[in-house]
């Protein structure tokens, strides 16, 4: 009983913190920084029968490894990328519903991205698709990757070299903001554009 | 009588809770049917430690929403033995129904259930067992006996004794914070296990046929990997990790080969793999998105989403591969088709007026009828009986899973203690 109260405090004190913090458009957009290693943030597999459910709150084994997971997309001394009147700054496109299609008024965030890329071939990008929560997971899997694919094409057909780009797609699991309607869902179906770091 | 439920239920919940600390999801009933077979479940008499073999029965078939309970408090007597059982007493409360028992030790953490059903109405008794378990199978073994009465007494078999895999997400303080935990427990929401915990998503839980294996999808890589994981031993094996989507797997009936969504080839196609050789065989070829493929009973064909036709449909093709056919036309949104045990059905996500709901369809009438009352509700999946489907929903905003029958008029929730719970998978 004693580690049921400790769980479900630390879940309310999680629970206050999110909707305090809240999502906003550009915190989502350095997701994907790609951590050194990756050891500290290793899945944790279990034998079915020897654990106990260790829900949230108490597994130590996932306090220590925020050093992988850096808060900034860029990095120090990159110039245009780390300039926040760049257009590069802009990390981030959305999309309409079921839909993969860019919109105009991304046209320039794209192409400004593209430009960089086919003029610094040796950095690389990741482009991460995300869907909104509606409808089935696997299906909006497929969707961000496609709208992914969509941001990719375009940048190749401005001379970025497939090399440089990397598509993955995380569907409806991760969403940039976490309510229930419209004006969130018009914030998750979206792509973000990261830098790793070098 | 439903808040009488409840209120064991929680009683229970909370007695378990307190034992075990262990209790993470609770199962509630949300509508049950007018008129449910009454029955009366004595608790066990010589039960040893805390749970009640009798209470936990009681409570399985309350859960069904098939059964009329009578709660204990209104119980006058208590036999625990076929002698102590006096048909008038049980028929003046109305009960057509009655299960006793008693436990008795038979060495040292063996025991033995003796559970009797009657037929109050006719005075006579319908079945008895014995059943030998040790104390850490005492729910198992009330599972079973609730497997009993509901076989003997609805016809129809039970899936009680079965288990569910789900995926839980703790949000943390931000996007990044993220805990996906992917877990099994008893269908009553109790014990639950740890299969895998990571900061990256888990997706898509599929049970092998036997029940000793899980398929699901990890991220944590960065990039998704289909996973198989023997649970009793926690040994895994990456069994693919392509470029691209690896997604979706389902087992076929024999086990011996997994469907799964691959975009290695440009775009998300089905492939099937042959797990020994892990050879992989193409059986959709389409610019479009072809996804979720499900498995016909005798493995002959695969259903699957796709949106060739512009809009996310079912479509139904050979599992050696060949020409797909288009089977829904309803709606403007069907997705995640999964076939009935007895093959005559589809369970799907069913987009209809911005809501999506749980909906089946008969294959042989292409009838529709949707069973859920919902506005996003996903991930379909039938209990092993056939009798119930297992589906994620939203309530007051929190990701929930929710049980429907297949007539649609019973529905059970299963919360999480502030937590979003999804993606599940009911066992074999």
């Amino acid at each position: 009983m004693k580690f049921l109260k400790t769980g479900v405090m630390v879940f309310a004190m999680v629970m206050v913190g999110c909707s305090s913090t809240g999502g906003t458009k550009e915190e989502g957009a350095s997701a994907a920084g790609r951590g050194p290693g990756g050891g500290a943030g290793g899945p944790e597999i279990s034998k079915y029968g020897e654990s106990s459910s260790d829900m949230y709150g108490t597994s130590s084994k996932y306090g220590a490894g925020g050093g992988a997971y850096g808060a900034g997309g860029g990095q120090s001394g990159e110039g245009a990328l780390d300039d926040p009147s760049s257009p590069l700054s802009k990390r981030v496109i959305y999309f309409m519903y079921d839909s993969s299609e860019v919109q105009p008024e991304y046209l320039s965030v794209v192409n400004s991205h593209a430009n960089y890329l086919a003029s610094n071939s040796g950095r690389s990008v990741v482009l991460e698709g995300h869907a909104d929560e509606r409808g089935s997971p696997e299906y909006n899997i497929a969707l961000g990757e496609q709208r992914a694919k969509a941001i990719a094409k375009m940048m190749k057909l401005q001379g970025v070299l497939e090399s440089q780009i990397q598509v993955v797609s995380f569907g409806e699991e991760k969403p940039a903001v976490s309510g229930h309607d419209e004006s969130s869902w018009q914030q998750n179906r979206r792509v973000e554009i990261s830098y790793p770091r070098r | 009588m439903k808040q009488n439920i409840i209120i064991a239920l929680f009683g229970i919940w909370i007695m378990a809770a307190t034992l075990s600390a262990q209790a993470e999801l609770t199962v509630q009933i949300t509508q049950g049917v007018e008129g449910g077979i009454p029955i009366a479940v004595v608790p066990f008499g010589g039960n040893p430690g805390g749970e009640n073999i009798g209470s936990i029965v009681a409570a399985d078939l309350a859960r069904s929403g098939r059964f009329k309970v009578l709660s204990e408090s209104q119980m006058l007597e208590h036999p625990t033995t076929p002698e102590q059982v006096r048909f008038d007493s049980w028929k003046t409360m109305g009960q057509d129904n009655l299960a006793i028992g008693q436990v008795q030790q038979d060495g040292p953490d063996h025991y033995v259930a003796q559970f009797y059903l009657f037929d109050v109405v006719r005075g006579n008794q319908l079945v008895g067992f014995n059943l030998p378990f040790s104390a850490p199978e005492t729910r198992k073994t009330a599972h079973r006996i609730a497997d009993i009465i509901y076989k003997q007494l609805t016809g129809e078999n039970g899936a009680f004794a079965t288990r569910v895999a789900y995926v839980t997400v703790a949000p943390g303080e931000g996007p990044k914070d993220r805990r996906y935990l992917l877990q099994v427990a008893d269908t009553d929401g109790f014990n639950p296990q740890n299969i895998i915990k990571s900061r990256e998503p888990i997706m898509s839980p599929a049970w092998s046929p036997d029940g000793r294996q899980i398929a699901y999808v990890s991220f944590e890589s960065k990039t998704p990997a289909i996973f198989v994981q023997t649970l009793a031993s926690g040994e895994r094996q990456k069994v693919s990790d392509m470029p691209g989507i690896n997604g979706a797997p389902a087992w076929s009936p024999d086990g011996a080969e997994l469907a799964m969504t691959l975009s290695k080839d440009g775009n998300p196609d089905i492939y099937v793999m042959n797990l020994a050789s892990r050879s992989l065989r193409r059986i959709t070829n389409h610019y479009a998105i072809d996804t979720e493929p499900a498995w016909s009973k005798d493995g002959s064909r695969i259903v699957f989403t796709s949106d060739r036709g512009g809009k996310p449909q079912l479509y139904m093709v050979s599992s050696a591969g060949g020409e797909p056919q288009r089977i829904t036309y309803e709606g403007d949104y069907n997705a995640r088709g999964v076939f009935s045990p007895d093959g005559k059905s589809l369970a799907m996500v069913h987009g209809v007026g911005g809501n999506y709901r749980i909906a089946l369809m008969d294959l042989a009438s292409k009838q529709v009828r949707i069973l859920t009352p919902g506005r996003l509700d996903e991930s379909p999946g039938f209990a092993p009986n056939g009798s119930m489907i297992l589906y994620a929903s939203h309530s007051g905003g929190a990701a929930q899973l929710s049980a429907v029958s297949i007539d649609g008029k019973v529905r059970q929730s299963l919360r999480i203690d502030g937590g979003e719970v999804r993606e599940p998978a009911w066992s074999p």
